[in-house]
């Protein structure tokens, strides 16, 4: 862990116990790291454990074993307490951008809560940076007073983006911030997440499963598959070469608004498993088109197969002509 | 605002003019639909498009009679095999549901019994409009189960909605839609809520089968995307109104109305690495008299726009655009 | 803020006048209502007689000119007690069901947002609820019987009884509201944000959590116009000579054999009138405040 990072993540397990001795093994040992000012995704698609993981970051589910390292403290080992003061440095940018607003209290009050409890000065003051953290988000000071079901999507989500800078953060965990906005709106608002980081510096842990999202905002990526780590690497490289299978098949399954555009399919067959039952090796084994029976016998391990390239697969290197090391 | 059938020919499968819906409260009446007029063809498959709010979903509902107050018709005609279905009496509709036109929607698990197995379910379907004893139904049951893709059907029959994953519900669905092959399948944002690694499977299922069965598929979507692989023609709506149809090349290489472009132009955006300087600040889209919806938004309007209501008028071949400033778009003149 | 609450108001009396015009139930339940009120206001000092005065050789009377409603076996006027009974019924369903509903929302929102926790305050959210189950088990009016028993019969012990019996009606309800909303994303976020838990759980979850209390606020104050008579008529409430339509029922139910009819008639009648006006009210109130009606 080094003295840069905002966020060191380390064997972070989470399992949900399901009653008869059963759990769903909703993490299973995930290790990453962000520098300060940098952007990383964490993609997958249903039951990658990726929404777990940031809860677990901002310690809104305890994970089941790990060590979460933020701006260097372990913060897994500090009481509720000691945590709630640390929280203004660590926001949230929820996915329902209406329900993540109290329905009955004015914006304004909604962006001064967190500045109140951070014991921001006086209410004068907290005004102050109040209008200007709508200004920040594009949204003008007459919103102070409107209630959240007066304002659209996009709108909503602003003013989630803005309660979660408000107390200057260093890290921001988005929860597919945009997946349940209307088309026309996301662009915006990932821009406005480009430009806020570069305005700001902080640091952002992107959850999403939507690949095309990420490209806009983060440098990193971490692919994620039942809880597990996949891949990682850089977001254009990845974008450009595809290694681990089930990348490839997330970036070939995204259905550009361009009807020339056909995309040489690279297909997962079946349904993803239950991830109360895990297999005993690759989690990707059963749907794979690359597997082999070595597959199934143990967890493939994440290795540099280029510089800046991690991947989980043992059929990787061989499939992608990757020569030896 | 009667034009003859939108796209002019007569052999069109499912013809809807002029259509006008309400929804009512306290508040007064809410116009939800605002003078729809679509054409579907045999074989063929149509992508609708729009955002949340536009009358997607009501329109696909209106379409069978499935709609309950406070939504009302009140005026307009949905025209299939010569009869106008919404002055159908409710039985004469029970013979076309299911039967004729076929409904998937989103959410598939909320749309399935939650206490009754897939095989009854599907035996409830089959035997619908067939006479079929327990024995047939269960066979066409597994058929159908096999021919949407699921794994063991047999075994399948015995597991409840719940037991299942989102994508096996929603081929259940589809199974259960195609059951007595449907002239017309209409799917309501199929793939909403399921993985993108399943998406596909699903929408290739369903254009597959479609083709099969020589159906038309009626393809309700937010997502630009699936309209492009999937869908020959699309039909943009805004406020309740179509306000452009075109072919899909067509469309895509050069959409024409001012809402139109935006949303293509945004749903290239969001799929890219490159920036746009769109905002939706601070526009609201309630309450207007006679006047184009969308002129409040609209970066190339003119007078005009707030004093009538653009007709949706034929441009081009099988091009359809609802706006008075259709000429200079298409000319370069103005590009919104 | 002032302003911004006086908007929200008169915005909603809107509303809520455009409402009763569509339901003719919830304004006739309404007018029941704000009779009952303006009587309990005014009853005593527009009553021809003193609702405790007794005149002599006046026993019995049947309803005539002088008498509306005749007059009882001690010689009062039904008429003035009758309408003066609301100012102590209303009284008493008005503090206690207000006292419930304090008691019970608060306890309802501790036991509903820490329920299932393992900490201090999850043991006393369990424990709020067994007790709730327990004394939810008692009969209701033997209940209050007993409590009333336990004190003597007054005015003072009636309102704590009903207060008590009332608390975990709205307790169940305000926890089961609670223990939806807490699931809400905005939840998260206030913690989020640095939101102790208590602070979450009374400026978030709370009053968000309010609606199934509030819309049963008039049927309460309705039934316990109905318990407190009840107790009345059997001796354990308000005591005798102050006008109460229970209490009244009894002294009158005796002279129904013999033909007066009228002592136990009246009484009964508003009482009867009264509940139904608050039952409608109550529910007209619930659907206007569903959410799936609103906006």
């Amino acid at each position: 862990m080094t003295g840069a990072s905002v966020l060191a993540v380390q064997a972070l397990v989470k399992h949900f116990p399901v009653g008869h001795g059963r759990a769903v093994k909703a993490v299973n040992g995930v290790s990453f790291q962000i520098e300060r000012g940098e952007a990383l995704a964490l993609v997958g698609e249903s039951g990658s454990g990726k929404t777990t993981v940031g809860r677990c970051v901002l310690r809104l589910i305890e994970p089941t074993s790990g060590a979460i390292a933020f701006r260097g403290d372990d913060i897994l080992t500090m009481t509720a307490e000691q945590f709630r003061g640390r929280r203004r440095h660590l926001q949230l940018v929820f996915q329902e951008p209406y329900d993540s607003l109290n329905p009955r209290m004015p914006i304004g009050r909604i962006l001064d809560e967190p500045l109140m409890l951070a014991g921001r000065g006086s209410p004068a003051a907290r005004l102050s940076r109040v209008h200007d953290l709508l200004d920040m988000v594009g949204l003008g000071r007459s919103f102070i007073a409107l209630y959240p079901h007066q304002l659209s999507g996009g709108e909503q989500q602003r003013v989630g983006i803005a309660r979660a800078i408000a107390t200057d953060p260093d890290l921001v965990v988005l929860d597919e911030p945009t997946s349940a906005l209307d088309v026309s709106v996301r662009a915006e608002i990932l821009d406005l997440l480009v430009d806020l980081q570069a305005r700001l510096g902080f640091a952002y842990l992107f959850i999403s499963h939507d690949l095309t999202a990420v490209r806009r905002v983060c440098q990193r990526v971490a692919v994620m598959y039942l809880g597990r780590i996949v891949e990682t690497g850089r977001t254009d490289e990845i974008f450009e070469r595809p290694l681990h299978p089930y990348t490839r098949a997330l970036l070939s399954s995204v259905l550009y608004p361009d009807p020339a555009r056909e995309q040489a399919r690279f297909l997962l067959t079946g349904e993803i498993p239950s991830p109360i039952d895990l297999p005993p090796g690759c989690p990707l084994y059963a749907r794979c088109p690359w597997s082999r029976p070595e597959c199934d016998l143990s967890v493939p391990p994440l290795e540099a197969l280029l510089p800046d390239r991690h991947v989980a697969c043992f059929r990787a290197r061989e499939e992608n002509g990757i020569g030896p090391r | 605002m009667s034009t003859r059938s939108v796209n002019g020919s007569v052999d069109a499968l499912l013809e809807i003019r002029d259509l006008r819906v309400e929804y009512t409260r306290d508040t007064g009446a809410i116009r939800v639909l605002d003078g729809v007029s679509l054409a579907i063809h045999p074989g063929e498959s149509l992508g609708v498009v729009g955002e949340s709010g536009a009358g997607k979903t009501v329109l696909v509902r209106t379409i069978l009679g499935l709609l309950d107050p406070p939504w009302r018709v009140v005026s307009g005609s949905v025209g299939y095999q010569g009869e106008n279905l919404l002055a159908q009496p409710e039985s004469a509709l029970r013979r076309v549901r299911g039967k004729e036109i076929a409904l998937t929607t989103h959410e598939p698990r909320k749309h399935l019994n939650p206490v009754a197995t897939i095989g009854d379910q599907m035996a409830r379907v089959v035997q619908a409009h067939r006479s079929a004893s327990r024995t047939e139904a269960r066979a066409r049951a597994i058929e159908l189960l096999r021919v949407v893709g699921i794994p063991d059907p047999e075994l399948r029959l015995r597991a409840y909605p719940h037991e299942l994953s989102g994508g096996m519900c929603q081929r259940v669905v589809i199974a259960m839609a195609l059951a007595h092959s449907p002239k017309l399948l209409m799917g309501d944002e199929p793939t909403a809520g399921l993985d993108v690694t399943i998406s596909l499977q699903i929408l290739d299922l369903m254009r597959d089968l479609v083709r099969d069965f020589h159906s038309s598929l009626l393809l309700v979507s937010r997502d630009l995307g699936v309209v492009a692989h999937y869908c020959q023609r699309v039909a943009v709506m805004y406020a309740g109104q179509i306000v452009e149809v075109a072919e899909v090349p067509a469309f895509f290489a050069g959409a024409i109305h001012p809402y139109s472009r935006r949303l293509l132009r945004a749903a290239v955006a969001a799929t890219s690495d490159r920036r746009g300087t769109l905002s939706s600040v601070g526009i609201r889209g309630e309450g207007r008299g006679a006047s184009c919806p969308y002129a409040r938004r609209c970066p190339v309007w003119i007078e005009r726009c707030t004093r009538e209501e653009p007709p949706l008028e034929l441009v081009a071949s099988a091009r359809w655009v609802r706006c008075f400033r259709h000429a200079e778009i298409t000319a370069g003149l103005e590009a919104p | 803020m002032t302003a911004r609450v006086l908007r929200s108001v008169t915005s909603e009396a809107r509303h809520l006048a455009r409402f009763s015009r569509s339901r003719p139930g919830f304004l006739v339940g309404l007018g029941m209502v704000a009779l009952t009120i303006f009587l309990a206001a005014f009853g005593p000092h527009l009553s021809p007689y003193g609702p405790e005065e007794t005149l002599p050789g006046a026993a019995n009377l049947p309803p005539s000119v002088e008498h509306w409603m005749g007059t009882d076996i001690s010689g009062m006027d039904v008429f003035s007690r009758v309408i003066a009974a609301p100012r102590i019924d209303l009284t008493i369903a008005l503090v206690s069901t207000a006292a419930a509903f304090v008691g019970g929302v608060v306890l309802g929102v501790i036991s509903g947002f820490f329920a299932g926790g393992r900490g201090i305050w999850g043991r006393l959210s369990a424990t709020i609820v067994r007790g709730a189950d327990i004394f939810q088990a008692f009969p209701v009016f033997i209940f209050a019987l007993a409590l009333v028993g336990f004190r003597g019969p007054s005015i003072q012990n009636v309102i704590v009884a009903l207060a008590f019996l009332n608390v975990p009606f709205f307790l169940r309800l305000t926890r089961g509201a609670v223990l939806h909303v807490r699931e809400r994303p905005f939840v998260d976020a206030a913690r989020c944000v640095g939101g102790s838990g208590l602070r979450i759980a009374f400026v978030h979850v709370m009053p968000n959590a309010l609606t199934p209390a509030l819309a049963n606020l008039s049927p309460t104050i309705g039934f316990s116009i109905l318990l407190a008579s009840a107790l009345s008529f059997v001796g354990a409430g308000v005591p005798i000579p102050t006008p109460e339509w229970g209490s009244m029922i009894a002294i009158g139910a005796p002279n129904m054999m013999t033909g007066q009819w009228w002592t136990a008639l009246f009484p009964g009648l508003a009482l009867g009138l009264t509940i139904l006006g608050y039952a409608l009210v109550g529910d007209g109130l619930r659907y206007y405040l569903d959410p799936v009606n609103r906006r």
